[in-house]
């Protein structure tokens, strides 16, 4: 990358305006939700009251024949297709058969000429149920004499997105389990001169993307067309290949503009029902949830940690071990890889020479866990940067020293068979402490905290693009990439038009149609940039070089005599920019040239994660010690991001990740109360609005251009999210001296802390 | 549940023309707006009155249009994003603060959120930060943390302020 380094950027690296901006300041911007196709219905679902049942029958005939109802679909209507899907296991039925394993589980779908046609047909099904014993809690489904929520054996998916077995489908309700194991920790435990342990809980969280799930589906003779607002197209065209037995080239998946995401609308959701509806209609169908609805389809896997850990007499970290059970809901979903991610950040970023961490994720009866912002990290970053908190001042040292002390150094092999660490967390650190004033004296009341994270990114090397330059010099993107807001629209044309030299008007992104677009495996786990990104770096190259060719031929030249300029060649003389040297070959102003690139786990991305994705944040709180309240003073992110090709759009990343950690630290959480969830709605939810933000904040970016990514960027996106529950749990112990070890740290449990330190 | 297809005709400014349309009683103004005249630019969330995506101006003020039934807006005036724009394209002054500042990722939040700040300035067109937070309140975001939004809006009546005098 050295190379690299010297460039000066035209476009890269500048915080060009969003190309998606107009549009979605003009309410323009297309979203599933704004679509309808000619002749569609639209589909309501009815979900199940129980946790866990037994359905002893379906009566759809009265629904069936109300006003306005052309279908209803049910377990009763599936012969002819597989109805199991998933990525990872396929254990998701597209709707409930003989058995509802959550309350909210679909039923059965109404399908009618209006929404409110189909809704009010949903009370005229009939449904039997016989009750079984609903199991809910990792604790309760791992006893003996535990019900089993899935009877059927399920095989793992060649697209589950790791190499190890999955334990689900083997009689059990063990979901998935893994360890890491090196060094002696036994033995470093016994001889460490400190130690701390204790027992954390990371709760049930929803992302709350603002577009609930959404889409429209076209079953005919041709195959299937959805518009759907996934993350990951060509993943969901997966599973919908397998429930339809299709040739993939017969299944479209087409993304719009998804209104968020935050993990919560990677791999397949509801497209397998709106299929199957359309299916049966024989029309096109469009199901769109309510909020509440989304907040019955998808949460994060909340996690129980006992953790501890251990450091010498010089203060150097010596051991950890962990043993933590997830609770991964009624389907695995993206789990598996989910339990995986955690136990491997549980490390967190630093090189402690005796590890051992086991992780277990059981089924039970409550809404599906899946992939969230961040990936399992912040459920195991809330104990681990705890305990380096609790480690610190237990051995009397003030924990940013403690941390600069021991955090993972640039290029360490920290982490057996892994990248060797491409970030720099102790310059991080530094600006992170700087931002919030870590030597300043504190007011009485406020605490401080600085914590990090470092996590072997999940981005799987597989994708590909397009690259194609017009006879006019303009150029359009064939990408898989999804843009979710993260601002793909706008760095992928960057990084066009700084390899191609032309303006960044210029350069068009067509995305996300699996029938068009080039196969990129996903949008998730901060990959665009680093992936898709370089792939349009090479793909730039590689239409120069074919350019380079045609260039050489239309000047009766040889090859070698052709030299590269920003936006064209020279020989001699002679220049011709791109236009010119595609109008000459064709001899007419038309016509293009097309670069592609093939990006595989080879090379550069051989070795995994192909970059960690490192980050700091900062906080300061203070706490009214009458009512337990917390509120924010100071908040700052420090993006290890290697090299911003648009820092405006990193800079908003890490502030958004931010806030989602803020809330799930503050009161972000899914209670549950027996089987029933009882906040499931965004009345009840309670969210970060404008007036939880603090008044200072400061967004750093360090780059270094140490990424495997173009021009030496790394991902970035999901690490501000990680540290922040354990930073203001941290803050609050250092302001008022209470210790607490799960979040969220509301009110109610703050003050009882206090009063408890006080007796 | 009823069964009353009553339906009835309404007339109201939208963006600045007068308009008729056909809807059912219970027809909220954001079903009117996206459904029957296919103005999608109103988002919808919620639904129960609690994130702003789904911010309108009806006579000025803010309303939530996902719980605002479409006959309360008989003879008023409606507007929604798409009326913001000048005929000749020029964006309104926050929505291109809103472009500057990067205070929107999705977007989705965004036409409540620039139509709630256009409220506000109207009413009050040199806000405090604390004003702005305070007004701002009932418009929630997922994407931003609120930050580039609170910018974006300061901007813009910085912007307008100059362009007053
Ligand atoms: S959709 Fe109307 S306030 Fe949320
Ligand atoms: S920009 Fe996505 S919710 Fe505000």
């Amino acid at each position: 990358m050295s190379g690299e380094k010297k460039r000066e950027f035209h476009v890269v690296n500048h915080s060009v305006p969003r190309r998606d901006g107009r549009a979605k300041v003009t309410g323009k911007a297309p979203y599933v939700s704004d679509l309808k196709l000619a002749g569609m219905a639209y589909a309501k679902v009815l979900r199940s009251p129980y946790a866990h049942a037994r359905i002893v029958s379906i009566d759809a005939s009265r629904a069936a024949s109300r006003p306005g109802v052309v279908a209803v679909l049910t377990q009763n209507d599936l012969q002819g297709i597989n109805p199991y899907y998933g990525h990872a296991v396929k254990d998701h039925p597209l709707i409930a058969i003989e058995k509802v394993r959550y309350a909210g589980e679909p039923v059965a779908a109404v399908i009618a000429e209006s929404e409110r046609a189909a809704f009010e047909a949903l009370e005229f099904i009939d449904v039997r149920y016989e009750e079984l014993k609903p199991v809910l809690t990792p604790k309760e489904a791992l006893e003996k004499e535990a019900p089993l929520l899935h009877e059927r054996k399920f095989e793992a998916g060649a697209l589950r997105g790791f190499e190890g077995e999955v334990t689900a489908g083997k009689g059990t309700n063990i979901c998935q389990q893994h360890h890491i194991q090196w060094g002696d920790v036994e033995e470093a435990f016994k001889k460490a001169a400190a130690v701390v342990e204790g027992e954390y809980y990371f709760p049930m969280t929803y992302a709350y993307a603002m577009e609930a799930y959404v889409a429209i589906a076209d079953v005919n003779d041709n195959g299937i067309t959805i518009y759907s607002s996934a993350q990951h197209p060509f993943m969901v065209r997966h599973d919908l290949k397998s429930v339809f037995n299709l040739p993939v080239s017969r299944v479209r998946l087409i993304v719009p503009f998804v209104g968020g995401g935050y993990g919560s609308k990677s791999y397949t959701k509801i497209e397998p029902l709106v299929a199957a509806c359309s299916w049966k209609a024989k029309r096109p169908v469009k199901l769109q949830l309510t909020v509440e609805e989304a907040m019955l389809t998808t949460r994060s896997d909340d996690a129980y940690t006992w953790m501890r850990t251990a450091v010498d007499s010089k203060g150097k970290i010596i051991a950890r071990q962990a043993k933590i059970y997830m609770n991964t809901g009624a389907y695995a979903e993206n789990s598996p890889l989910v339990v995986e991610k955690s136990t491997n950040r549980c490390v967190g970023p630093y090189a402690i020479p005796n590890v051992l961490i086991e992780n277990c994720s059981l089924y039970t009866n409550t809404v599906p866990a899946s992939s969230y912002r961040g990936f399992g990290c912040a459920q195991v970053t809330l104990p681990g940067e705890s305990q380096i908190d609790e480690l610190a001042a237990k051995i009397g040292k003030d924990p940013y020293e403690f941390r600069m002390q021991n955090v993972a150094k640039p290029g360490e092999e920290f982490f057996p068979k892994m990248r060797p660490f491409d970030g720099t967390l102790k310059e991080d650190l530094e600006i992170a402490a700087k931002a919030i004033g870590w030597k300043e004296p504190l007011a009485k009341g406020h605490g401080r905290s600085v914590a990090c994270s470092g996590s072997d990114a999940g981005a799987y090397p597989l994708t590909s693009t397009a690259v194609r330059v017009h006879a006019d010099g303009s150029v359009t993107i064939m990408t898989g990439s999804t843009e979710l807001g993260q601002g793909s629209h706008t760095v992928l044309p960057q990084i066009a038009a700084e390899e191609l030299g032309v303006p960044f008007d210029e350069v068009n992104v067509v995305s996300s149609d699996t029938a068009i677009t080039p196969y990129d495996r996903s949008t998730g786990a901060s990959r665009t940039t680093t992936l898709m990104g370089s792939a349009v770096l090479e793909a730039s190259r590689e239409a120069i070089q074919q350019m380079v060719v045609m260039a050489a031929d239309v000047l009766k030249v040889k090859i070698e005599e052709i030299e590269v300029i920003r936006g064209g060649v020279r020989c001699g003389e002679a220049q011709l920019n791109w236009s010119e040297v595609i109008s000459k070959f064709y001899a007419l102003p038309d016509g293009e040239v097309i670069g592609r690139s093939y990006i595989r786990k080879s090379g550069k991305f051989s070795q995994l994660p192909v970059f960690w994705e490192a980050a700091c944040t900062g906080v300061e709180v203070s706490v009214d010690e009458e009512t337990g309240k917390i509120k924010m003073e100071k908040l700052a992110t420090v993006g290890d991001v290697g090299l911003a090709i648009n820092p405006a759009l990193a800079e908003g990343q890490d502030i958004g990740a931010a806030t989602m950690g803020m809330g799930i630290g503050l009161f972000e959480e899914l209670v549950y109360e027996g089987p029933q969830l009882v906040n499931g709605s965004i009345l009840d939810y309670r969210l970060p609005r404008f007036s939880d933000m603090p008044k200072e904040v400061e967004l750093h970016l360090v780059q270094n251009q140490d990424g495997v990514g173009p021009y030496g960027a790394k991902g970035g996106g999901e690490a501000s999210l990680n540290s922040m529950a354990a930073n203001i749990a941290n803050a609050v112990d250092r302001a008022v001296g209470v210790r607490i070890r799960s979040a969220p740290l509301t009110p109610e449990k703050v003050w009882r802390a206090l009063k408890d330190r006080k007796q | 549940m009823t069964d009353s297809k009553q339906t009835l005709q309404l007339n109201f400014q939208l963006n600045g023309k007068a308009l008729e349309v056909e809807c059912e009683a219970q027809e909220t103004l954001a079903e009117v707006l996206r459904d029957r005249l296919n103005l999608t630019g109103t988002k919808i969330s919620c639904e129960v009155q609690v994130c702003g995506a789904c911010t309108v101006l009806v006579d000025g003020l803010p309303v939530s249009s996902c719980t605002f039934l479409a006959y309360e807006a008989r003879d008023k005036n409606v507007l929604t994003i798409e009326g913001l724009a000048r005929p000749d394209g020029t964006l309104h002054p926050i929505q291109q603060a809103f472009i500057d500042e990067f205070a929107f990722q999705c977007g989705f939040c965004t036409p409540g959120m620039i139509l709630a700040a256009k409220s506000l300035l109207d009413e009050n067109p040199k806000p405090t930060e604390d004003d702005i937070v305070h007004y701002m309140d009932g418009n929630i975001c997922r994407c931003t943390g609120y930050v580039p939004i609170v910018r974006a809006i300061q901007k813009a009546a910085s912007g307008m302020a100059k362009k007053e005098k």
